[in-house]
């Protein structure tokens, strides 16, 4: 471990980062060894097999979970400080819209709790909602939206109060082929104008590709990281991109990757279900009942 | 662009499936009537005239004789129907109806005192427990234990207690009504979407914002799936507390005095069951509208 400051310049370090669950006398090692820096600015995503623990590596990063082991620093600042500062703006898998909130108001639910006062929440709320083309349906409730409009809904909610992180659970994972590489773009267009560094778990070679500029490979049982790709397609990206050469040689490249780290043979499915028990772990971890 | 799905999803407040519902019950309703006769009918007493007089002439004479179908224990409806219109007692001005409507509206008004404090006793029990896990283990098994006793061996210890005063009858009501909101309670503020709160701890929200901003909103279906058992327990409530309590109105009341001037007027005893049933039913209704109106704009799996 070095015991240097960070440089300014490190959105967020993981320094031998473990984690291992306990369910009774049950004791399952989630991640093992995690070391990381991701850069300010930088678009990280994390892809591995089910139950590598990358959604649980998120929210370590979000200090939802402590981790057993191991030091998580964000610009600087330790993780629970750097929650406090509301530093992190969340997107899941679903979009987690509040029902009996319109979405507007959804939009301005975290200005609300951060104290923002009336007008400029709702200015701010509106300025987010045209940010993902949403202007028009303000007034609407979530049930009236389709799944790729609640979550463009919930995108513009975790970047309101301009977050210096965005973290992003397989934010597309449950949206058609169409509706997801639409919602690339978008996120790409939103990470250029706010600068913003995003970490994103993916099930998703080609997503993880296009989006990234560096791609952390890891690998289960023990959930480790195995390789990192750094992905050097051009900028912007656009249709184009899907179809250089270069893309193709990438996706080939992080598709050897993750079966370099996964001898036994890939696996696929959503790892919805490891998600949802780190998120009840960390409930009862934190005493939330 | 995505498609806007049409239209809110169906549900049963809709005005079509309410007006299928009434029709439902109103054959329920004559179902019941036909059964009702039909035993009278056939092992009944000599049918007579309406409100005639013993001596008055048969006009139907059943082939059997069954117990539990004279006019003592099953009188017809249309006595029932009409002791409405007769004065309530002798030489009254009031007709039963006028004296049960009025007594249903004392009535409703201690149930109503009654569910509001047991509401709020309910939920704040149930707030104080989801928040620590050790208040919840201390005293949840007492809350359960409350309503184990028998609220007729209850409530003339709360009469004792608070003197025979309508407060009395109250305290009763508000006994059965916050058990059922308490227990729902606990489940429902803890009902709420895990991920929406890892969403409000990203945000450093405080307890009380959750607990107004997620807990509380995510708890509705629960808390009325309660407060509808607790409108027509709270009128229970209100009526066995009368008694008791001394007071000398209300339906309560209006049952005992009845019930002492059954023999010579089963009817009105069977008036008094049936307002009190229509005032349970009134109660339940009115907080089934307001649970449409509060959680209209959720999706129908999440309504109660």
């Amino acid at each position: 471990m070095t015991s240097d400051p960070a440089p300014a310049s490190v959105a967020v370090r993981l320094a031998g980062v473990d984690k291992v669950f306990k369910t009774g006398d049950k004791a399952t090692t989630a991640l093992v060894g995690i070391d990381l820096e991701i850069l300010r600015g930088e678009f990280i995503s994390l892809i591995g097999p089910s139950g590598c623990g990358k959604s649980t590596l998120l929210r370590i990063i979000a200090d939802l979970i402590d981790p057993t082991g191991g030091v998580v620093t964000i610009g600087g600042k330790a993780a629970a400080e750097a929650r406090q500062a509301r530093d992190y703006g969340m997107v899941f898998q679903a979009p987690v819209l509040f029902d009996w909130r319109t979405v507007e108001d959804n939009v301005r639910l975290p200005l609300e709790i951060m104290g923002w006062d009336a007008a400029r929440r709702n200015a701010r709320a509106r300025e987010m909602l045209e940010l993902v083309e949403l202007g028009d349906f303000l007034g609407h409730y979530p049930y009236q939206l389709s799944g790729g409009m609640q979550q463009r809904v919930a995108i513009a909610r975790a970047l309101t109060f301009e977050p210096s992180i965005l973290l992003m659970d397989e934010p597309f994972g449950a949206l058609d082929e169409m509706t997801r590489e639409r919602m690339n773009s978008e996120v790409l267009r939103i990470w250029e104008r706010t600068g913003t560094s995003i970490v994103f778990v993916t099930h998703s070679i080609p997503e993880a590709v296009f989006l990234s500029s560096r791609v952390v490979v890891m690998s289960a049982r023990p959930g480790r990281i195995t390789n990192v790709v750094a992905i050097d397609l051009p900028q912007p990206r656009n249709d184009e991109t899907r179809e250089s050469t270069r893309y193709f040689e990438l996706v080939t490249e992080v598709r050897e990757a993750l079966r370099a780290g996964e001898p036994e043979g890939g696996e696929h499915g959503s790892d919805d279900a490891a998600s949802l028990t780190s998120a009840d772990q960390a409930r009862v971890e934190d005493g939330i009942q | 662009m995505a498609s806007v799905p049409a239209g809110r999803p169906a549900t049963a407040g809709e005005p079509g499936s309410r007006r299928r519902s009434a029709a439902l019950a109103g054959i329920v309703a004559l179902g019941v009537a036909f059964v009702w006769e039909g035993a009278k009918f056939l092992g009944g007493v000599p049918w007579r005239e309406p409100l005639a007089l013993p001596g008055a002439p048969v006009l139907h004479n059943p082939p059997f004789r069954w117990m539990f179908a004279n006019d003592l224990n099953l009188p017809h409806i249309w006595n029932i129907i009409l002791t409405f219109f007769q004065p309530w007692q002798r030489n009254a001005e009031e007709n039963v109806g006028q004296y049960l409507i009025g007594t249903a509206l004392y009535t409703w008004r201690e149930a109503a005192l009654g569910f509001g404090l047991g509401a709020l006793l309910g939920l704040v029990l149930a707030t104080l427990f989801v928040h620590s896990r050790l208040l919840e283990r201390a005293f949840v098994p007492y809350v359960v234990a409350s309503q184990t006793i028998p609220i007729v061996a209850l409530a003339p210890m709360i009469v004792f207690a608070f003197g025979p005063s309508v407060a009395a009858v109250v305290v009763v009501a508000t006994y059965l009504t916050f058990f059922p909101v308490t227990i729902a309670m606990i489940r429902g503020l803890r009902a709420f979407d895990p991920r929406a709160m890892e969403l409000m701890q990203s945000y450093a929200a405080s307890r009380a914002e959750i607990y107004w901003k997620l807990r509380l909103p995510a708890s509705l279906p629960y808390l009325f799936t309660a407060l509808k058992i607790a409108a027509t327990a709270s009128i229970v409530g209100a009526i066995i507390g009368e008694g008791p309590g001394g007071i000398n109105n209300g339906l309560g009341r209006a049952i005992i005095t009845f019930n002492q001037y059954y023999i010579t007027g089963p009817e009105k005893l069977w008036a008094a069951i049936i307002v009190s049933a229509a005032l349970g039913i009134a109660f339940f209704s009115i907080v089934r509208v307001a649970e449409t109106l509060l959680t209209r704009n959720r999706p129908a799996d999440a309504r109660g």
